[in-house]
C-alpha cells in the first residue's frame, strides 16, 4: 500500500485544438480536446497536461473554453501550461477549472511570479516546468536551463534553479530533457535522478519516451514521482493501461 | 429541487467540485455561493478548500461565512474536502492557525526526509493516487471497494483526538486519517472531485445522504 507513480499523457493545444496526431480508434474528431481527454481518462490516465502552444495572443483565450469543457466532463486532475506570464493568467486558468498551472519561461524572467502565484493559490497548483540541456564538457554532469521551447540558453544551472523554484513555492517540477525531447531513446536518467534526489517536491520526468521500458526506467532508475509522455500514447502505440500493466509487472506501484 | 451549497470563500477553483456534483446528481441545484443565507437554506453543504489554511480561515471570516459554516456543520449533511476537512479541527501547524474547532484534534505537517518501503525518498506534498482503507461502514463509502485509490494533494493531515472520528486512513508512509465522520459530518483529505469513478461515487452518495443531525449546536 503506497502512493502510486503517476502516468501523465501530454497534449499540445493550439487555437483550441489538439495538434500532433491523436490516433484513437473510433474517435469522431481527432482534434477535440475534450474527447481526447475523456479517452485518456477511460484508459486510466492519472492526470493530464495541456500545453498551449498558441502563437497568436488573439487566440489565447480559446484555451479557457477547453478548460471549462474538460473540467465539466473529466474528473481527474489536469495541468495547463503555456503563455502564463502573470498571476492574473494563473487566476484565469484556475477559475476556468484547471487544477494546476505550469510556468516555464516567465519563471526565468520573473521568479517572483512563482512566489506570488503560490502565495495566492497554494503550492499545490503551481508546477514549474524546467527545460534542461546538458552542458558539454568532461567535468561533472551539469545541465543548463533553456527557455522559449528550448531555443534560448539562460546561463542558469538547472539543479540550482530547481532548488530555487522549490524554495519560492513550486508544488512540483515538470522536468524536460532538451537533449532527449523528441528522440524516443528514453529519459535523461541522470538528470531525472539528480532532481529527484535533490528536491523534496515531486518531479515529473519528461522528454524522450519511445517505449514502455523507458517509462519504467524513469521511475526505477530516475526515481521520478510521475512520468509524462506524448507521442507513444497519441499514435496508439500503447494505451495508458498497457503502460501501467507493464510498470506493475516491474514492481512499480500504479493505479490499475 | 434539493439544493447543495458549495461554499465559496474566494480560494480558487471550485468549478471542479460543482461540476462533479452536477455530473452525478443532475436533479440537484448546485450553488457555488458566498452568501450565508444560501448556505442556511441549502439541504446539503460542501465545504471545499485549497491553498494555505491561514488564508482560508481569514477569508472565511472576512466574508462573513463563519457562522453559516458553523451552523451548517451542526445540522446539515456536510462534506469537507481537503482544507475544508482541516479547518474543522481545533488547530493547524500551518502558520499555527486556529481552526473552527468542530472536531477535536490537530492538523500536522508530514515530516521532512521521509523514506518509503523501497528506500526512496517520499516527497511533500503527498501528491497523487493513494489507497484509502475504510475503517467504518458509512453511507458515503457505499459501492466503493476497500483500498480504492483516491487523488491527494496536501502537506498537512488531520490528527483527531478521538479514534472514533476515523472513517478512513491512508499511508504515507505511516497511517494517517484521510476521512473523518461524526453524525451529519463527513470530511475527506483527498479530492473526490478529482478521483475519477470512485470520487464521483462518493459525491453521488453524499447527494442522497440523510444522516441524523449531530445536534451539537455551536451557538445558541
Amino acid at each position: 500500500m503506497a502512493l502510486a507513480k503517476r502516468i501523465i499523457p501530454c497534449l499540445d493545444v493550439t487555437a483550441g485544438r489538439v495538434v500532433k496526431g491523436v490516433n484513437f480508434v473510433g474517435l469522431r474528431d481527432a482534434g477535440d480536446p475534450v474527447e481526447i481527454a475523456r479517452r485518456y481518462d477511460d484508459q486510466g490516465a492519472d492526470e493530464l497536461t495541456f500545453l498551449d502552444i498558441t502563437a497568436s495572443s488573439d487566440d489565447r483565450d480559446l484555451i479557457l473554453h477547453i478548460i471549462e469543457s474538460v473540467a465539466a466532463q473529466v474528473f481527474i486532475p489536469f495541468t495547463v501550461g503555456g503563455g502564463v506570464r502573470a498571476v492574473s493568467d494563473v487566476q484565469r486558468l484556475l477559475n476556468a477549472g484547471a487544477d494546476k498551472v505550469s510556468i516555464n519561461t516567465s519563471a526565468v524572467h520573473n521568479p517572483q511570479l512563482v512566489a506570488d502565484a503560490a502565495g495566492r493559490y497554494g503550492s499545490q497548483c503551481i508546477v514549474v516546468a524546467i527545460d534542461a540541456k546538458r552542458t558539454p564538457g568532461t567535468g561533472p554532469l551539469r545541465w543548463e536551463v533553456y527557455t522559449h521551447g528550448g531555443r534560448k540558453a539562460t546561463g542558469l544551472d538547472a539543479l540550482e534553479w530547481g532548488r530555487k523554484m522549490q524554495t519560492l513555492g513550486a508544488g512540483e517540477i515538470l522536468l524536460t530533457s532538451m537533449d532527449r525531447d523528441g528522440t524516443r531513446v528514453g529519459f535523461d536518467i541522470e538528470l531525472t535522478r539528480a532532481f529527484s534526489d535533490a528536491l523534496e517536491i515531486p518531479v515529473i520526468a519528461s522528454g524522450g519516451v519511445g517505449n514502455l521500458e523507458h517509462l519504467a526506467d524513469g521511475v526505477l532508475q530516475g526515481r521520478a514521482d510521475a512520468v509524462l509522455a506524448a507521442s507513444i500514447f497519441h499514435y496508439s502505440e500503447y494505451t495508458v493501461r498497457q503502460a501501467k500493466e507493464y510498470m506493475a509487472g516491474k514492481g512499480i506501484e500504479v493505479r490499475l | 429541487m434539493s439544493i447543495i451549497a458549495v461554499i465559496d470563500y474566494g480560494m480558487g477553483n471550485l468549478r471542479s467540485v460543482s461540476k462533479a456534483i452536477e455530473h452525478v446528481a443532475p436533479g440537484v441545484d448546485v450553488r457555488v455561493t458566498d452568501d450565508p443565507s444560501v448556505v442556511r437554506d441549502a439541504d446539503r453543504v460542501v465545504f471545499p478548500g485549497q491553498g494555505a489554511m491561514p488564508d482560508c480561515m481569514r477569508e472565511l471570516r472576512g466574508r462573513g461565512l463563519y457562522q453559516a459554516v458553523m451552523d451548517a456543520a451542526c445540522d446539515k449533511p456536510f462534506l469537507g474536502i481537503c482544507i475544508g476537512l482541516q479547518m474543522l479541527f481545533e488547530r493547524s501547524e500551518e502558520g499555527d492557525t486556529p481552526g473552527l474547532g468542530i472536531l477535536p484534534g490537530r492538523v500536522r505537517r508530514f515530516a521532512h526526509e521521509m523514506v518509503g518501503d523501497n528506500g526512496q525518498k517520499l516527497k511533500v506534498p503527498h501528491m497523487g493516487w493513494n489507497e484509502v482503507e475504510q475503517r467504518i461502514e458509512h453511507p458515503l463509502w457505499d459501492g466503493i471497494a476497500q483500498n480504492t485509490r483516491f487523488y491527494f494533494v496536501h502537506s498537512y493531515y488531520p490528527d483527531p483526538e478521538n479514534a472514533d472520528l476515523t472513517a478512513g486512513i491512508s499511508r504515507y508512509p505511516g497511517a494517517f486519517v484521510c476521512a473523518a465522520a461524526r453524525g451529519n459530518l463527513f470530511a475527506v483529505q483527498f479530492h473526490p472531485e478529482k478521483s475519477a469513478a470512485a470520487g464521483l461515487k462518493l459525491l453521488a452518495n453524499f447527494a442522497t445522504w440523510s444522516p441524523v443531525a449531530s445536534g451539537l449546536r455551536a451557538t445558541a
